[in-house]
C-alpha cells in the first residue's frame, strides 16, 4: 500500500477497520457503502490487501480495511504513521466465534494505537449478533466488555475510552453504530445538533435526521434519544424516495429536454418527498447540501397538516442556508463540489 | 356467483413446480431468493386474502406430491373441487414427465367439470428462465396448443396461459391478470382511468389493489415503451416495503408526493393510485383536489 495516500487525506477523518480474519469487515464495507444485499456478502473472498473506501458527506471520510491476517507489528510495516493519521479505530469481534483471541489482539492494538496517537477513538463492534438470542446478546456484550477491561488493566491502560456496539448486517444496527462512529469525527457536530434542535422545536417535528443518501448513515440528529425503529423508518423512506424517483427520472428528463431545448437549462430540482400516514403523521424528506438529506417525522397533534408543512418548509430552508454557511466556513480550502 | 364474494382459487401442479414460491412472492413479500427456504407443502395450505374490499381470495395451495395428488382425485374430490372459481395449474417447463403432468391436469379438469363447470382455467408455464431465450416462444406455443386441445375436450374451451418465472416480472404480470379477471367492472375502471389521465395531464396513472399491490389497471397500456417495463412490479415492491415500514410508526399509508411530480394516494378503501405528471409545476393543492374528486368514480 502507498503511504502517500494517507498523507493526502490530511484531515483526521479516516477510520481504520480491523479485526481477526473472517470477522465480517469486508461485508460491513460492502453493505454500508455499496448497498450490497447482506446475503450476497456470504460469497465475498478473503481480503488480502488494505483497501480504502472513500465516502464523502459533510466531511470527507475514508474507511481503510486491513486484512485480518496482517501482523501490524512487523517492523517493515509503517503502522506508526498509519495509526497517527487516523481519527478512529473500529475493531470487529465476531460474537458467534471464540472471541478470547480477538480480545487479546484488540488489547495489543489499543496499546499500540494509544501510544502513537492518544486522541484516537476506539470503537468495538460486537458483530454478527443477529444469530444470538436477546439474553445471549447482553451476556456476550457484558463478557466482552469485562474481559477487554481486564486485558487493558493488565497493560496499564485503564483510562482508555472504548465504546461497544452490538451490530449485525442483517438489520439497521450496523448503520446506527457507524453513524455514531462517524459523528465523533465531525468537528461541527455540536452546531449541527443545536441547529436540528432548533428546527424541531419550531416545527412540530418529533425527530429529525441528516442522512447521507448513499450509505444511509446519519451524520447528525437532534438531541432527543434515537429510537431504532424511527431510524429504520426514516432510512427506508430514503430508499423509497430514491427508488421511485429513479423509475421515472429518464422520462422526465426527456420531457424537460423537449420543452426547454431553447430555454436555459433549469437547475435540477432538489429531491423532496412528503408522505402522510393514516394517523396524520408526516414523513418529510428534503435534499440538503453534499449528498445529505433531511428526514423528519412530523406529528401535527391536531393542527392542520398543511400549515405544519408550510412552517416546516420555511424552517428547513433556513436550516439549509445554515448548513451551507457552516460548510463554507469549515473548510479553509473548499473543493467546490456542489 | 354474484352474491358469493369468496373466490376459491385452486393452485395445482406437480411437486416442485413452484406453486408455493409463487404464492409467497405475490402475497407474502418474499424475494425470489427467499423462496429457496420453502419446504414441500403438506396437503393443502389455505390462505385468505381480502382483495378490493368486498372480495376474499381463498387460495388453496395444493401440495403436489403424488400421494396427496391421488388423494385429491379420490377421497377429497368433492371437498377440493366444489365451488372453485379459478384453477391455476402450474407446469414446470423442465419436467421430465410431461405426459404425466398433462394427465394430472386432465384429471383435475374432469373433476372440475363435475363439481364447478363455471371455473376459469389458467395455466402457467413456470421456470421459463431455465429455457434458452430463443426457444421460449416456440416451447410456449407448442405446450399451449397441446393444453388447449386437452382442456376443450373437457368443456373448458377458453384456456389462458402465461409463461412465468420468479426471476422476472412475468410472474407478477400473470397474477395481476388472473386476479383482474375476477373483478367484475374492469372496463369501467379502465375508462375512468383514461378520463382521469387526460384531466390531469398525467404521463401515467397506475391503479393498484391496496393490500397486495397488484396492478389492476394502467393508463398506459399501449404507449408506455419509453418507460421501464418492470416498473409495475418495482413500484409494487417499493410500496409494499414502505407500507411495512409505516407499521413501525403504528400507522397506515395515506399519501406520498415526490417533487410535486409523483403522487401516490389512496383512491378508495381498497385501491391506490400512482400518478406521474408530465408537468411538475402544477400546484399541489390542485392536483390533490383532482384526486379527491376522482375518488367517487372508483368506489
Amino acid at each position: 500500500m502507498s503511504t502517500g495516500k494517507i498523507e493526502n487525506a490530511e484531515s483526521k477523518a479516516m477510520i481504520l477497520l480491523l479485526g481477526l480474519r473472517r470477522g465480517g469487515k469486508s461485508s460491513i464495507c460492502k453493505v454500508l457503502f455499496h448497498n450490497m444485499q447482506p446475503l450476497d456478502t456470504l460469497y465475498l473472498e478473503s481480503t488480502s490487501n488494505p483497501t480504502m473506501e472513500h465516502f464523502s458527506t459533510l466531511i470527507d471520510l475514508a474507511v481503510m480495511e486491513l486484512p485480518g491476517q496482517l501482523n501490524y507489528f512487523e517492523p517493515s510495516y509503517d503502522s506508526e504513521r498509519l495509526f497517527k493519521s487516523v481519527g478512529g479505530l473500529v475493531y470487529v469481534i465476531d460474537s458467534q466465534d471464540e472471541y478470547m483471541n480477538a480480545i487479546t489482539n484488540l488489547a495489543m492494538i489499543i496499546e499500540y494505537a494509544y501510544k502513537v496517537n492518544p486522541n484516537i477513538n476506539i470503537e468495538v463492534l460486537i458483530h454478527k449478533v443477529d444469530g444470538l438470542s436477546e439474553d445471549f446478546k447482553v451476556d456476550a456484550q457484558r463478557d466482552i466488555m469485562q474481559r477487554t477491561g481486564e486485558e487493558l488493566l493488565e497493560l496499564g491502560l485503564d483510562g482508555v475510552q472504548v465504546s461497544f456496539y452490538l451490530t449485525s448486517i442483517f438489520d439497521h444496527s450496523i448503520y446506527e453504530a457507524f453513524s455514531r462512529i462517524v459523528q465523533k469525527l465531525i468537528p461541527e457536530l455540536s452546531y449541527l445538533e443545536n441547529m436540528l434542535d432548533n428546527l424541531i422545536q419550531h416545527s412540530k417535528i418529533e425527530k429529525a435526521f441528516l442522512f447521507d443518501i448513499n450509505s444511509k448513515i446519519y451524520v447528525s440528529t437532534d438531541s432527543s434519544p434515537v429510537d431504532i425503529q424511527m431510524y429504520e423508518v426514516c432510512a427506508e423512506f430514503v430508499d423509497v424516495t430514491i427508488d421511485l424517483f429513479d423509475l421515472y427520472k429518464d422520462s422526465q428528463q426527456n420531457e424537460q429536454k423537449d420543452k426547454n431545448s431553447k430555454a436555459v437549462h433549469n437547475r435540477p430540482r432538489e429531491l423532496k418527498n412528503v408522505s402522510q400516514l393514516g394517523n396524520d403523521v408526516i414523513i418529510y424528506l428534503k435534499q440538503m447540501i453534499r449528498g445529505l438529506a433531511l428526514v423528519a417525522v412530523i406529528r401535527p397533534n391536531g393542527a392542520d397538516p398543511e400549515s405544519c408543512l408550510t412552517v416546516a418548509d420555511y424552517n428547513v430552508d433556513i436550516l439549509k442556508k445554515g448548513l451551507e454557511e457552516i460548510w463554507a466556513n469549515a473548510r479553509i480550502h473548499p473543493k467546490e463540489s456542489s | 356467483m354474484s352474491t358469493n364474494n369468496r373466490k376459491k382459487l385452486l393452485l395445482m401442479g406437480r411437486s416442485g413446480s413452484g406453486k408455493s414460491s409463487m404464492r409467497s412472492i405475490i402475497f407474502s413479500n418474499y424475494s425470489a431468493f427467499d423462496t429457496r427456504r420453502l419446504g414441500a407443502t403438506i396437503d393443502v395450505e389455505h390462505s385468505h386474502r381480502r382483495f378490493l374490499g368486498n372480495m376474499t381470495l381463498n387460495l388453496w395451495d395444493c401440495g403436489g406430491q403424488d400421494v396427496f395428488m391421488e388423494n385429491y382425485f379420490t377421497k377429497q374430490k368433492d371437498h377440493i373441487f366444489q365451488m372453485v372459481q379459478v384453477l391455476i395449474h402450474v407446469f414446470d417447463v423442465e419436467s421430465q414427465e410431461v405426459m404425466k403432468d398433462i394427465e394430472i391436469f386432465t384429471r383435475a379438469l374432469k373433476q372440475l367439470k363435475n363439481y364447478s363447470p363455471d371455473a376459469k382455467i389458467f395455466v402457467l408455464l413456470h421456470k421459463m428462465d431455465l429455457v434458452q431465450l430463443d426457444k421460449r416462444e416456440e416451447l410456449f406455443q407448442l405446450m399451449m396448443k397441446k393444453l388447449q386441445e386437452t382442456s376443450s375436450e373437457y368443456g373448458f374451451p377458453e384456456l389462458v396461459g402465461f409463461p412465468t418465472s420468479i426471476w422476472d416480472e412475468s410472474l407478477y404480470k400473470a397474477w395481476s391478470q388472473i386476479v383482474c379477471s375476477l373483478i367484475p367492472n374492469m372496463a369501467i375502471y379502465q375508462a375512468n382511468l383514461k378520463e382521469l389521465q387526460s384531466v390531469m395531464d398525467a404521463c401515467e396513472i397506475i391503479l393498484f389493489e391496496r393490500s397486495t399491490f397488484l396492478v389492476i389497471s394502467s393508463s398506459n397500456a399501449t404507449n408506455g415503451e419509453s418507460l421501464d417495463p418492470k416498473r409495475f412490479e418495482k413500484i409494487s415492491n417499493i410500496m409494499k416495503n414502505f407500507k411495512q415500514s409505516c407499521t413501525k410508526l403504528k400507522s397506515g399509508f395515506k399519501t406520498l408526493v415526490i417533487n410535486d411530480n409523483i403522487y401516490v394516494s389512496e383512491l378508495s378503501s381498497n385501491m391506490v393510485c400512482f400518478i406521474v405528471l408530465n408537468n411538475s409545476d402544477d400546484c399541489q393543492q390542485m392536483v390533490l383536489e383532482n384526486i379527491k374528486k376522482a375518488k367517487q368514480f372508483f368506489q
